[in-house]
């Protein structure tokens, strides 16, 4: 399948030549606080089935997007205004003018959620049947102004005349700082890929030059006059009382005042600082917690449940042969930890709550959704609370930001001041939402042939992050806040089937009824565990057929698109065929390399990545070095990729950072792992070389690429260790100890 | 309180601390209009809040105001502006070398105060000069090719 030549493929000339412009635009293209939709706040139409919900022109025939979803640091900011030009025929200079507002309750359409990697393939394609729609108005208006049939004009550079020449009139002209008022067109005609100019270009992104010199405006930089800085005392113990507090231990502390609501406890002052001594200073009295398993009981509690039922999630053929297996039957149990989303700047928000209405700036990945849970904390109507994203820290999926947010509004409403809270790095690695853990085992048998017959996955995983149930935010749970229901916190039991044809499967879930910690979504839910199990598990059926682990995963995959990665990734890392193990078992000195591969095709049904990579594992030690990974990617159509590719890097790089060193500890009563010594992660010393190879698909919808390239990454890497050492790593974190330990069982 | 006298981006200013102990970073952000330097963990572990003292690499939240005082100091904003960016800055713009953005300006002080350093840094020595500050995002690799295409750039500027 070769993908049309687009007319200007990306270049580092159009690279350089966008900088230039970026430079221009970011002097006025600050983050807005207080946006003003075309026409007014109060008239401003959130319905999804209309134009004006998503897009205006103004007076000066500048472009204004509204858009639901918002960039989390991905590059939603260019991809967006990228969609929408390309419809609207700009020029390149033109992206750059489109003012974006993201995620503001009052301005923007409820697309869900920025999560599950749907930002583009979702957000962006309503955006761009937005802008489309738009254009087949315009050109309407247009007809109407010159007397002439609209398909006899054009629309290009934001004028529009008749295509064989003659007088023409300006897009402000037809529609500046006017409605619409058309209903959004799902079959308004989308451009030809083979026209496109603008989607497809690695356009520089329009917030990095005010990010590298310290000027880009995160919600933890947004201040407003006469606001009071707060921090919040959080449980000594999770699901902890709060007997007594003394708030004459904080006198000392200048114009800093105690805030107590329930067991929701607080402070606020004049200064930060202040807020931060008297946060750590004010002395409190908390009963023992509710109790938790502890890290280390965690595999048994898994086992154990309390459950709330299974369910068999795809029941296909007939797995019967695994009961009584003939000798070519495999099974294994791999295991995923708890844990946090780790962001680099704690979670804070800003919140201004008065007698009848509040706003709240919040880096949320889901305003919208939250917008009712934040409304009933403060006793307020829904509409009477506005939602604005500013951007945070890197957050990817929920962590603390809707929790900060809580915060600030319960804060300022006690304190009658706006109020800005931040968390401190104990509060974020102790208290954001934690991915949760998985249990999953798999069973498995090989024909005469070498291929997999039959196939069994059970799974064992907390049912908060499937079943959309309640994910309580912590302050209102304290403060004794009754809480909406229904956070989607991600679908974490997908991919447990592997992504080659297998004609028998059977895969149930065990759900367990609660969470060793309030569980969440994080990055590519559930199916970085499952992917790792399941690939690392084709692998040991590789293993078992000595066949080489390339060869066996390509021999019946139709889909050509997912065979072109394995193929290519293959490539860069340069693949020589062979079945694994490469060494003998058992030697306990020196280092052994290895490499190993893995694929995944998202969701079944989404972007396509294969992953290997080379290791090198310290027999004495135990520990892994990653020399080089290599990553082809297929999301469809690519509308920026360096944009894309950004993404990649930080898939991998953050996955192997998960694999190789993440765990959340926690005791009986909280967390143990609350600051970057206890949860250590990634550090440039580990950085190996990347070779990525990015598929751009013309002729295809485009697919996420936020999450899927994660999710091959912990099975590249265990399989890599098998193959330079024989040790199987069912695990994670391949921390040392457990890499010595798997070599030695096989020793 | 005590009044103290800080020298930041050539700047001298008269700032008022109700503590002798508190630290720089906050200062910076909340007093002087400075939020550049970022508040990361407050423990001198993440390299977020890293800024220039006496041309040193420091994590201003592990400085005191008082032990600043008198001191040179420069922050992100000190280097450049989006029209007028440093060469490291330009070169981070120009590898797109930033994802969240949220730990990127402390890399850009981490890297320039390497770059004074060791002007011509291998690779190695630049994982090893960056490796206190940390990035959540996976934009390490970006972030070295930065360093590399700055160290061509500052070197060609003398």
């Amino acid at each position: 399948m070769n993908p049309p030549v687009p007319p200007q493929s990306p270049s580092r000339r159009d690279f350089l030549q966008g900088a230039a412009l970026v430079v221009a635009f970011s002097f006025t293209g600050l983050p807005i606080a207080r946006a003003q939709p075309v026409g007014g706040v109060s008239t401003h139409t959130l319905d999804l089935g209309e134009l004006d919900a998503f897009l205006a022109v103004r007076k000066d025939g500048s472009v204004v997007v509204y858009s639901g979803k918002v960039d989390l640091g991905t590059g939603h900011r260019i991809a967006m205004r990228q969609m929408v030009a390309e419809e609207l025929s700009m020029t390149a200079d033109d992206v750059y003018r489109i003012e974006l507002i993201e995620g503001d309750t009052a301005l923007t359409p409820n697309q869900g959620p920025t999560a599950g990697s749907s930002g583009v393939m979702r957000g962006g394609v309503q955006l761009r049947q937005a802008a489309a729609t738009a254009r087949e108005a315009l050109l309407a208006l247009a007809a109407a102004r010159l007397q002439r049939p609209a398909v006899e004009l054009t629309l290009d550079g934001g004028l529009i005349g008749p295509t064989s020449g003659g007088p023409k009139v300006s897009i402000a002209e037809l529609a500046g700082d006017r409605a619409f008022n058309v209903k959004l067109n799902p079959k308004a005609p989308l451009k030809d890929p083979l026209r496109y100019s603008i989607v497809g270009r690695s356009l520089p992104r329009p917030d990095i030059p005010a990010k590298a010199t310290g000027r880009h405006v995160f919600v933890h930089d947004f201040r407003l006059p006469n606001m009071l800085y707060g921090r919040v005392v959080r449980p000594a113990a999770v699901g902890a009382r709060l007997i007594e507090v003394d708030e004459a231990s904080i006198k000392h502390i200048p114009d800093a005042r105690v805030m107590r609501i329930g067991n929701f406890l607080g402070v606020v002052a004049e200064n930060e600082w202040a807020a931060v001594r008297a946060a750590s200073e004010l002395k409190a009295r908390w009963s023992a917690g509710t109790g938790l398993v502890g890290h280390e009981g965690v595999i048994d509690w898994a086992r154990r449940g309390p459950f709330a039922g299974d369910e068999v999630l795809l029941n296909k053929g007939n797995t019967a042969v695994l009961a009584n297996p003939d000798g070519r039957a495999l099974r294994a149990t791999y295991s995923w930890p708890v844990q946090s989303h780790a962001s680099m700047g704690p979670s804070c928000a800003v919140a201004d709550v008065q007698d009848d209405r509040a706003t709240i700036w919040s880096a949320s990945q889901a305003t919208h959704r939250y917008q009712p849970a934040l409304a009933q904390a403060l006793g307020l109507p829904r509409d009477k609370v506005r939602v604005i994203y500013l951007d945070g820290a890197g957050c990817y999926g929920m962590n603390g930001h809707d929790d900060a947010a809580a915060d600030a509004a319960l804060l300022s409403k006690a304190a009658g001041r706006p109020v800005r809270v931040q968390w401190m790095r104990a509060d974020e690695l102790g208290w954001d939402p934690k991915g949760p853990p998985q249990l999953i085992e798999l069973r498995a048998a090989l024909d005469d042939g070498n291929r997999i017959s039959a196939w069994e996955a059970e799974m064992w995983v907390p049912q908060a992050t499937a079943k959309l149930a309640h994910v309580p935010l912590l302050g209102p749970a304290d403060a004794g806040i009754a809480q909406p229901a229904g956070q989607a916190v991600g679908l974490i039991s997908q991919n447990a089937d592997p992504s080659y044809p297998v004609a028998n499967v059977k895969i149930v879930a065990h759900w367990l009824a609660d969470a060793p910690l309030r569980p969440s979504n994080i990055r590519a839910p559930g199916k970085v565990a499952n992917c790792f199990a399941v690939e690392s598990f084709v692998d040991q059926l590789a293993a078992a057929a000595r066949m080489d682990a390339l060869e066996f995963r390509l021999r019946d995959l139709a889909d050509p698109r997912g065979a072109e990665v394995l193929k290519r990734c293959a490539a860069l890392i340069g693949w020589t065929q062979r079945p694994s193990p490469t060494t003998s078992k058992g030697s306990t000195r020196g280092k052994a390399r290895g490499r190993g591969i893995a694929y995944i095709h998202y969701k079944h049904n989404e972007t396509y990545v294969a992953v290997a990579m080379e290791v090198e594992v310290d027999r004495s030690s135990g520990a892994i070095r990653v020399l080089q990974v290599g990553c082809a990617h297929d999301c469809g159509l690519m509308i920026n990729p360096d944009a894309v590719r950004n993404q990649v890097e930080g898939n991998l790089l953050q996955t192997l950072s998960r694999t190789l060193y993440e765990r959340t500890t926690f005791d009986t009563q909280r967390v143990t792992s609350v600051d970057w010594r206890s949860y250590p992660i990634l550090r440039f010393s580990d950085v190996p070389a990347l070779r990525i190879d990015l598929i751009q698909r013309f002729d295809q919808p485009p697919l996420g690429a936020g999450e899927a390239a994660s999710t091959p990454v912990p099975a590249a890497l265990a399989n890599a260790v098998f193959d330079a050492t024989g040790a199987r790593l069912f695990e994670v974190p391949f921390a040392p100890d457990r890499v010595r330990a798997a070599m030695q069982a096989v020793a | 309180m005590s009044t103290l006298d800080l020298l930041v981006n050539g700047k001298r200013h008269r700032v008022e601390s109700w503590d002798p102990a508190q630290p720089l970073l906050y200062v910076l952000r909340n007093d002087l209009q400075l939020p550049g330097a970022k508040f990361g963990c407050g423990e001198g572990h993440c390299g977020s809040c890293t800024v220039l003292i006496d041309d040193r690499p420091a994590r201003a939240c592990q400085v005191s105001v008082s032990a600043a005082a008198g001191k040179r100091i420069t922050t992100i904003e000190g280097l450049g502006s989006p029209g007028q960016p440093h060469p490291v800055q330009a070169a981070f713009v120009a590898e797109q070398a930033a994802q969240c953005g949220y730990c990127t300006s402390g890399m850009v002080m981490s890297a320039v105060a390497l770059l004074r350093a060791t002007p011509r840094p291998t690779r190695e020595q630049a994982k090893a000069a960056l490796d206190g500050n940390l990035c959540r995002c996976g934009s390490h690799d970006r972030v070295l090719r930065a360093v590399q295409r700055a160290a061509g750039s500052t070197t060609e500027r003398g």
